[in-house]
């Protein structure tokens, strides 16, 4: 044994319990620390453990889809894949966004400028950073599923939209919901939902958008799905089925390639839209991904106007097309006898002023008679009634005809038009209304303004009596609003007798007659600007006339009203007259060479059928025939 | 009474609270790693056990007297295998911690704390005054101070710093001055701000680490996301648990080193606070139990090295647990007897093989 041992060594037990006690208080103080996050934190980091371990994707409800009446599809959607970034790591996405941003060639100030707009959304939100993404995208993504835990992909259905604009301003686009729309939809949609955004896609948003589902999945740290936890499975929308006809859309786009303008198409018994345009159109499949902003820009600023739907929203001089509402009121209000005779010079003084009749310098209409009066379309006897009438009566039976007036159509942002009173004047400009102001409205210039479908529905009332049905785009369209604006018989002969003349005995629109077909309508020519203006800045094409033609068929109680504006189109009767005539025409060889079909199945012998004009056209959207055509409202 | 200890002399309690322990650690490696390319790490985990088992035994039948008086030999071997290991170790975790001893990959810091532990206690019993001078705190100071310097150039700072509590217990239970406590203090403190300004000194990972402990929101990724990682699965695992094999966090690898270092973190969202408790009770219980071993030591030497042992199992219980939780920066600072690690858990058997030591010859002439 060595020196140091010694058996009688006292040990010093006061400092060995000191420690005992130590370890004792250390313990005690792991534990309290371990009740803390155990205990009481525990709700939170069960909160934060849930979201390490769950990852929702999203399942994107399919948008329905747009039929014609007859079922075929107009817009449909395709499959595609967008890229997603999951958010809930941002150490780790910070990490990862120069990565991300080389393998999809993002630049990284727009990935960082993306996940900034994004930031008050909540983190376990994915948003999108790549619509539509390419093969490479995709296998970029697959391939990283290890390193770039952040990326996930997800199927989309991307709207697909017939091609040139056809039909576009009607069928609207859809985009990604606004933080003022999601505010105003109470719950209804979440951040990164499509919504319509104009057209048929707002207006029938809610048929249309489903409602998306949720596929919640188990990862691992890596990021690896481990195993599918449930699936709320997505609702698709519902398809909803149009008024329109596939036939006489492609005839009016046809017609109008290249040219400023709207055409509306109605059938006025039931207020169904068979056709509606307008021109120049977008492309509605460039929203359908993400619209890059500078093109955003030129839509918005083209001086074109692409955005405007001129079928409901350009509120422009009827021009000559408004005498159907001066004549109405001539006879209508009986202040002036209907046997009234005008002789035209070429033009006439009214309170001072001479007011020229269209034909001025190239000849004259000599005595003009009502029915004359139509069919040359005379300034001087429309000018002469106008005056007689006064603006108040004028204005009486405009309204009552629906200038001024919203046709309540089933589509966003339509306009109402203008139609002046003295009572409007006071209040509007705080002035008295000068009689020398009727004179031009009566010949629909001045303050007077309607839009092509308004001008459809006037044509269409005048020549069926006084009837208005809603007009509308959607085939199952609940109880249309019927409005009776009662005309007499006699006043709607004459009117009618004076539209038939317009195109069959020689009138304004005579090159296009139709056989067989009582095709009739009023054009008018519109001046942009004033004569003395124009004369000063002299013609450009800017200013020059905008061509107005309203044509149906028969003569009484239509089927078919077309309206038709080409801006800047010129005379009426030659720039508008024939597109509504090839619609008209259309419409009635669908109809024969159904009447045909029945016939051949009866066992007659087919007469020499017309060939449709729509079958001439290419159509641009495979016109299938869809098990999916079921109405929806 | 008997000259020789007898198998019958081993303490059977601490064993039953040791095997205990070992139990927990074996079941959790096994929950923890069971779905990973590391399954069957529990399997190995045992082999380890039963050879510090066989190492324990072994040194407890070597009078402890004779490794005292072997000290200054050890002391040197040790050293000179530290000088060794920062020449030829391997590197791993850019660290130099590990030598091969037939192959098989060693942390000699794990034996030097070995070393320490004797050495320390044949430096105190030695001072044979109740009054520990300044002269013979900085003896002590030196001896431990020279292993800890060639420890943290491997560079190994968590296990350096377990060496500090064998020679402050010893200090303390040798007679150190409460004045002397209160001067320490007191320099500490006032060192504080100097040793903040040394940071800079510090290696990358190791500035890391601390800004990872002081800022764990504003930490860089790797090491923040570590210390949250875990208290995620303690704190998700409320008072009961998951359930054995069952914590997402655990099983889905969200817990960093989750059958090593953070393997408190994976039992405590499997089995909640109550198996918490559970745990640190039997740490506790094993502390008691080498407490008492300690005062019924024979000498001051066995008094020595039984609470070199305590000292040093118990820092690493603290440090450990109070990481897992996020109250203490990352060290590396394995949980002893439950974590994963061949040279840890063969060095707590034979720090344990020096207490059954001493209380064997408790009575032993």
């Amino acid at each position: 044994m060595t020196s140091f041992i010694g058996n009688d060594e006292r040990l010093p037990q006061g400092r060995l319990i000191i420690l005992t006690y130590t370890s004792v208080v250390m313990i005690l103080l792991l534990l309290v620390g371990f009740w803390k996050l155990q205990v009481v934190q525990s709700g939170h980091y069960a909160e934060l453990a849930e979201r390490n371990r769950i990852r929702s994707i999203p399942i994107i409800a399919p948008r329905g889809r747009m039929l014609d009446r007859e079922g075929r599809v107009i817009v449909d959607n395709c499959p595609s894949f967008s890229i997603l970034i999951l958010r809930d790591d941002q150490k780790l996405l910070e990490r990862s966004l120069p990565q991300v941003s080389e393998g999809l060639g993002i630049p990284i100030d727009e990935l960082t400028k993306t996940l900034e707009e994004s930031r008050a959304q909540p983190k376990f939100q994915p948003i999108v950073i790549k619509p539509e993404a390419t093969d490479a995208d995709i296998a970029f993504v697959e391939s990283h599923r290890a390193d770039l835990p952040v990326l996930e992909l997800l199927m989309v259905h991307r709207r697909r939209y017939p091609q040139d604009g056809f039909m576009a301003n009607a069928i609207g686009y859809v985009g990604e919901v606004t933080p003022e729309q999601l505010e105003r939809s109470e719950g209804r949609y979440r951040p990164g939902d499509i919504v319509g955004k104009s057209g048929l896609e707002r207006e029938y948003n809610e048929t249309l958008q489903g409602t998306d589902g949720m596929r919640r999945m188990i990862v691992n740290s890596l990021g690896r799905p481990v195993k599918t936890l449930d699936n709320l499975e997505a609702t698709p929308g519902k398809p909803i089925q149009l008024t329109v006809d596939y036939d006489l859309q492609a005839v009016a786009e046809g017609d109008m390639a290249g040219k400023r303008g709207a055409v509306v198409a109605i059938d006025p018994r039931t207020g169904d839209v068979l056709a509606i345009l307008s021109h120049p159109a977008f492309d509605p499949n460039d929203f359908a991904v993400r619209i890059p902003p500078e093109e955003w820009a030129h839509l918005n600023t083209d001086p074109a106007t692409p955005l405007l739907n001129r079928a409901i929203q350009a509120q422009l001089a009827p021009g000559s097309v408004f005498k159907i509402v001066t004549a109405t009121a001539m006879l209508e209000s009986k202040a002036i006898p209907e046997t009234m005779n005008v002789f035209c010079p070429g033009y006439a003084t009214f309170y001072g002023r001479m007011f020229k009749c269209w034909v001025y310098g190239k000849k004259s209409h000599g005595v003009v008679d009502f029915h004359k009066a139509i069919v040359q379309s005379c300034d001087i006897f429309f000018y002469t009634v106008g005056q007689r009438l006064g603006i108040d009566r004028l204005a009486y039976y405009a309204n009552g005809l629906g200038l001024g007036h919203k046709t309540g159509i089933d589509l966003p942002g339509e306009e109402s038009g203008l139609m002046p009173s003295e009572e409007w004047t006071q209040r509007v400009f705080h002035r008295r209304w000068y009689p020398g102001e009727t004179i031009s409205v009566a010949i629909g210039q001045g303050a007077v303004t309607a839009t092509p479908l308004q001008l459809a529905q006037m044509i269409a009332a005048v020549a069926s009596g006084g009837t208005f049905v809603q007009p509308h785009l959607l085939k199952n369209f609940p109880n249309p609003r019927v409005d009776h604006f009662p005309i007499s018989d006699a006043t709607v002969e004459k009117v009618t007798e004076g539209m038939y003349g317009v195109v069959n005995e020689g009138g304004t629109a005579a090159g296009v007659r139709l056989q067989n077909i009582e095709f009739c309508g009023k054009s008018g020519t519109a001046q942009v600007i004033g004569y003395n203006t124009r004369d000063r800045l002299g013609k450009q094409q800017q200013f020059k006339d905008n061509a107005w033609f309203v044509g149906y068929a028969p003569r009484r109680n239509p089927e078919i009203v077309v309206a038709v504006l080409v801006q800047g189109g010129g005379h009426g009767g030659e720039a508008a007259a024939p597109i509504a005539r090839d619609i008209v025409k259309a419409y009635y060889d669908k109809k024969v060479s159904r009447g045909q079909e029945q016939t051949t199945a009866l066992g007659a012998r087919p007469e020499a059928t017309p060939k449709p004009v729509a079958a001439a056209l290419t159509p641009r959207v495979p016109a299938q025939q869809t098990g999916e055509g079921t109405p929806q409202r | 009474m008997r000259n020789r200890p007898h198998v019958s002399d081993l303490d059977w309690w601490l064993m039953a609270i040791v095997s205990a322990i070992c139990a927990l650690g074996v079941l959790e490696i096994y929950s923890s790693t069971r779905n990973s390319a590391m399954a069957g790490m529990q399997w190995r985990q045992l082999l380890w056990l039963g050879l510090g088992l066989i190492l324990m035994l072994i040194l407890s039948r070597i009078d402890y007297h004779t490794l005292l008086d072997q000290a200054p030999v050890i002391y040197l071997v040790g050293i000179g295998a530290l000088v060794l290991v920062l020449g030829m170790g391997h590197s791993h975790f850019g660290a130099k911690r590990w030598v091969a001893i037939a192959g098989v990959p060693l942390q000699v810091s794990e034996f030097v704390k070995l070393i320490i532990i004797v050495v320390l206690a044949r430096f105190f019993a030695e001072v044979r005054t109740d009054r520990l001078s300044l002269v013979d705190l900085a003896k002590a100071a030196a001896l431990v101070g020279v292993p800890a310097v060639l420890i943290l150039m491997q560079p190994d700072l968590g296990t350096a710093m377990t060496l500090a509590p064998v020679a402050l217990v010893g200090a303390f239970l040798a007679g150190i001055h409460w004045k002397h406590i209160a001067a320490a203090l007191v320099l500490c403190a006032a060192l504080a701000p100097i040793g903040w300004h040394m940071r800079n000194h510090l290696k990358p990972y190791q500035q890391q680490r601390l800004e990872t402990f002081l800022r764990p929101e504003e930490s860089p990724q790797k090491a923040g996301y570590q210390v949250l990682q875990s208290e995620i699965a303690v704190g998700s695992g409320g008072f009961w648990g998951k359930g054995f094999g069952k914590g997402s966090q655990n099983q889905l690898g969200f817990v960093p080193v989750r059958y090593s270092d953070f393997i408190l973190a994976a039992l405590a969202e499997e089995l909640g606070f109550a198996g918490v408790f559970v745990t640190l009770a039997l740490y506790l219980a094993l502390l008691l139990r080498l407490s008492e071993n300690a005062q019924k030591a024979k000498d001051r030497a066995g008094m020595f090295l039984v609470m070199g042992v305590s000292s040093i199992l118990g820092f690493h219980v603290l440090v450990n647990a109070a990481m897992v939780i996020g109250y203490m920066p990352v060290t590396g600072i394995p949980l002893p007897l439950m974590s994963y690690g061949g040279s840890a858990t063969v060095f707590v058997f034979m720090a344990l093989g020096l207490v059954m030591n001493v209380r064997m010859r408790r009575f032993v002439n």
